[in-house]
């Protein structure tokens, strides 16, 4: 069941200018995996050595942050949009 | 003429043009914007600075633009008040207030936007954004509606009503979001990929609008004629403010306006309804861990501040400290500093001066040291906060036997 990832500005050109893919997957992590899988060059602009999510990568399930759910292993449903958001200082 | 070489990320040292960019195009990290130290050293003295403007544009060789006629409401080169009567309290021995409250839509970010909508404009932006939690809204309508630029302002829709009411008085779209600070910059950090041709202060130009916060600390080490202060306490909220002031000190150092090995320790004030960074410092641990925000003081509400982990790291390297502090705790703050020394501050004043109160009896925050607290935001703006703490001492008749019978005072 397809699952829409929304992908910022900078990232676009890795998949082909879009601004938006539809990717099948269980979890957050799986999702982003397949992403990578379609558009090679995803995962290492988006997770750090160990397997983490980079400092100043937030992604957002159905507008949550995934860091208050269960990060990379939050499941997702069909039809969910997943967002890909870099960080931004505040005020 | 500008001093810039170039913006370089903070994170993994890829370098970029001086152009509309915020983040890493590789790993996200946050640009910084680079100078030629050596020709602003060559260049720049007291002297050179006493003959500016009396605002921040004194400092433009320091600045990432640097325009004949900036977007400039007469931002900055706000009081530096030195503050006996809350010292003594304290049990300090100096202590200094920096009256921030003093800018033109009372906060500090007057600072910021006059740096970031100037550099917008260098670089043909017509219209001027932000996400805000009160103050950057009063600023960015403000400088935009004296620049001539449209605005859109997104913030959430709990806002005090003064600054929502500061906000759309000039004129420009304001978008109440239902959601807190985190969602309003969620959205508009997606918005930015969307509208590009939108300047959103915050976000696209946040690399150029954060470099106005260093003139905090220009303006203090000048308004103590040329020194240093030992340690500044400092109100955090995204923690980019903190990891400027720190910038600044160190610039002054690198183009000689500060003598060689000038140390100025940094602490950092939070609400405990909102307290990321201090609870990572507290913990001794790396991670900034996002909260769900819960404070009277909505100016520092943002539960995932992106600048928190450098805001950790300046502290750290400055052998400061943090702490948090209850609501009433900044209540008592704006009162305290109210009533010693005659400054009404917004509730993020209040966690600052609750903090420094902490600090002080901790330890941290010593009576030999010369200590400068930053005061941000003018009471006026959250005055919801105070309602039920203050009011008249004594509601009479008018005629002099109710007023005799009621108030007590020596004449």
């Amino acid at each position: 069941m397809p699952v829409t990832v929304r992908i910022p500005s900078q990232l676009r050109p890795l998949a082909g200018g879009s601004g938006e893919v539809s990717l099948e997957g269980e979890t957050v992590g799986e999702v982003l995996k397949a992403l990578d899988g379609a558009h090679p060059g995803f995962a290492e602009r988006l997770f750090d050595e160990t397997g983490s999510l980079r400092r100043f990568v937030n992604v957002f399930l159905a507008d949550e942050d995934v860091r208050f759910l269960s990060g990379l292993d939050t499941p997702v449903t069909a039809g969910q949009t997943l967002s890909i958001v870099p960080a931004v200082a505040g005020g | 003429m500008d001093f810039v070489t170039g913006l370089r990320c903070r994170e993994c040292g890829r370098t970029y043009p001086a152009e509309a960019l915020h983040v890493c195009d590789f790993c996200f990290g946050p640009l910084e914007v680079d100078y030629d130290y050596e020709a602003i050293a060559a260049h720049i003295t007291p002297e050179s600075i006493a003959a500016g403007p009396r605002t921040i544009w004194r400092y433009a060789d320091l600045l990432p633009v640097n325009e004949r006629a900036p977007v400039d409401l007469g931002a900055g080169f706000t009081p530096l008040v030195r503050a006996d009567r809350l010292a003594a309290e304290l049990g300090l021995g100096e202590l200094w207030i920096k009256d921030d409250t003093a800018n033109p839509t009372g906060s500090f970010k007057d600072r910021v936007v006059s740096v970031a909508l100037t550099k917008a404009r260098q670089l043909g932006f017509k219209v001027a954004a932000c996400a805000s939690t009160g103050n950057l809204a009063n600023a960015v309508a403000a400088h935009a509606a004296r620049a001539g630029m449209s605005s859109i302002v997104f913030i959430p829709y709990d806002l005090e009503t003064a600054k929502i009411v500061t906000t759309a008085v000039y004129g420009g779209q304001l978008v109440a979001v239902q959601g807190n600070y985190d969602d309003v910059n969620r959205l508009c950090a997606e918005l930015t990929s969307e509208r590009p041709t939108w300047a959103f202060v915050n976000v696209n130009i946040r690399t150029y609008y954060a470099e106005g916060s260093k003139t905090l600390a220009f303006e203090i080490a000048e308004q103590l004629g040329w020194d240093a202060p030992d340690h500044v306490v400092v109100p955090v909220a995204s923690g980019s403010q903190l990891t400027k002031v720190k910038k600044g000190f160190q610039e002054l150092v690198r183009v000689g306006l500060l003598p060689e090995g000038s140390q100025v320790r940094i602490s950092g004030a939070q609400a405990t309804g909102c307290s990321p960074v201090a609870t990572a410092f507290a913990e001794g641990s790396d991670h900034v861990r996002p909260v769900k925000p819960s404070t009277i003081a909505k100016s520092l509400a943002i539960g995932n501040p992106a600048d928190g982990w450098y805001a950790l790291k300046a502290v750290r390297e400055s052998g400061g400290s943090f702490a948090a502090v209850t609501d009433d705790e900044v209540i008592e703050g704006i009162r305290l500093l109210a009533r010693t020394e005659g400054i009404f501050a917004e509730t993020a004043g209040g966690v600052t001066i609750a903090s420094l109160v902490k600090l002080v009896s901790e330890g941290v925050v010593r009576p030999d040291e010369r200590v400068v607290a930053l005061v941000t935001g003018h009471g006026l703006k959250t005055i919801e906060a105070l309602v039920g703490h203050v009011g008249p001492t004594a509601t009479i008749l008018p005629t002099l036997e109710a007023f005799d019978e009621a108030v007590q005072l020596q004449p």
